[in-house]
């Protein structure tokens, strides 16, 4: 399968890896998926007194569009409010990252 | 149910054309149980077709125990061939193999010929595959191309001589590379029986990293993985499942080829850019987390998509 530029440069530079201290405050983790499908992302943010997402991390297990958009999209959250990040729907990431659909 | 798709597909024509078709498991180390095949006899069995050696892992089945099993009750003994021509050693006879396929591209010979041996005596009567001009005993109408056989033969002929050192060779290079990986790796399994096997085909589960993820990391090797994200299904590979191996593990797995024309260095540089990568994304993975946290990953109530 060809991947394209993006998906390749998140894959192979991927950002924002990693999971908070245990423990530390303000920090909301999701956990999706399930190993026996092939894929399961953990992402975890950081949101301050004002709602804003001030830092964002993830893990993912999952073939290389799933690690590349985990990647793309702890980048997107960072200084959005919590709505905002809502609204970065699925769409959006197919659309950056041209995902097969 | 190890079989290739081939067989396979040939087995569902032949239920919709009325036949009755027994499938068997197999072990956990992949290879069939005796007693089982024994049990599945019936009056009406007119034939067994049990693969010499899996293509996904390299597993040999018992071909002159089963060989002897339908000779004594009378029953034709077809085997798949493709991967152990060339690879094994081979005795129709020894063997009581009655029909037996050969692969021209599986063993170094040119794609678009392969070979059927039909046995003479106890004579297996086939219906023509194609009709014509009666070539082939009449089984296969229509002029083969000379080329091509002669590639095959010439494949057949080069393989016999070179098998007794190349399967040493790609032996020593496979051990070579196991021993790498698993002192380097934890959570490394072997797929099918360690022993009962042909050297040059490894597949391994690295606990933890999905193996398509994994393929991508290691863009410069030519493997394949056991997990099938990029097809149109989520679901991994039939093989592994027939093993009991579990779909996360089943996920993890890669599919590692050593052949006549590997290099000592290029099974090492294999193996430590393999090492590298499942570091990497073992490093990003949320299971190993887990793993290491002490979690028992098998039990959390996924919510499966
Ligand atoms: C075990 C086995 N059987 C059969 C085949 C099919 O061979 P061919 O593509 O020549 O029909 C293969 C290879 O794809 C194989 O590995």
């Amino acid at each position: 399968m060809a991947y394209n530029k993006k998906v390749i440069d998140h894959y192979e530079n991927p950002r924002n890896v990693g999971s908070f201290e245990n423990g530390e405050k303000n920090v909301g983790t999701g956990l999706v998926g399930a190993p026996s499908c092939g894929d399961v992302m953990k992402l975890q943010i950081k949101v301050n007194s004002q709602g804003l997402i001030t830092d964002a991390k993830f893990k993912t297990f999952g073939c290389g569009s799933a690690i590349a958009s985990s990647s793309l999209v702890t980048e997107k959250f960072k200084g959005k409010t919590l709505k905002e990040a809502e609204s970065i729907a699925i769409v959006i990431l197919q659309a950056n990252l041209n995902c097969p659909r | 149910m190890t079989e290739h798709k081939c067989v396979l597909d040939t087995c569902r024509h032949l239920e919709q054309k009325g036949f009755s078709v027994t499938y068997l498991p197999v072990q956990k180390n992949g290879i069939i149980d005796l007693e089982t095949l024994k049990e599945a006899f019936t009056d009406e069995t007119l034939l067994v077709s049990i693969m010499a050696v899996n293509n996904e892992i390299g597993v040999i089945q018992p071909l002159r125990e089963i060989g002897a099993l339908c000779r004594e009750r009378n029953v034709f003994f077809h085997t798949d061939a493709a991967q152990a021509v060339g690879k094994i050693p081979l005795d129709v006879n020894e063997m009581n193999i009655d029909l037996l396929s050969i692969s021209g591209h599986k063993m170094y010979g040119p794609m678009g010929i392969g070979a059927l041996y039909v046995r003479r005596k106890p004579r297996v009567r086939l219906t023509a595959q194609i009709n014509g001009g009666g070539q082939e005993r009449g089984m296969r109408s229509g002029t083969l191309s000379p080329a091509l056989c002669v590639g095959l033969g010439e494949a057949c002929a080069l393989s016999q001589e070179k098998m007794s050192q190349e399967s040493a060779r790609i032996r020593y290079y496979a051990h070579l590379f196991c021993k790498k990986i698993m002192e380097e790796l934890p959570e490394v399994y072997l797929n099918g029986d360690s022993d009962k096997r042909i050297p040059g085909n490894l597949n391994l589960s690295f606990a933890h990293v999905e193996g398509e993820g994994l393929m991508m990391a290691i863009k410069n090797l030519c493997v394949s993985s056991g997990s099938a994200c990029t097809s149109a299904s989520l679901e991994p590979s039939y093989v592994l499942r027939a093993l009991g191996v579990s779909e996360e593990l089943a996920h993890t797995s890669l599919r590692i080829g050593i052949g006549r024309f590997t290099k000592k260095e290029e099974v090492e540089s294999a193996a430590a850019q393999i090492i590298t990568a499942v570091n990497k994304l073992r490093d990003m993975s949320p299971l190993w987390e887990m793993a290491q946290a002490g979690v028992d990953v098998s039990s959390i109530d996924w919510a499966s998509h």
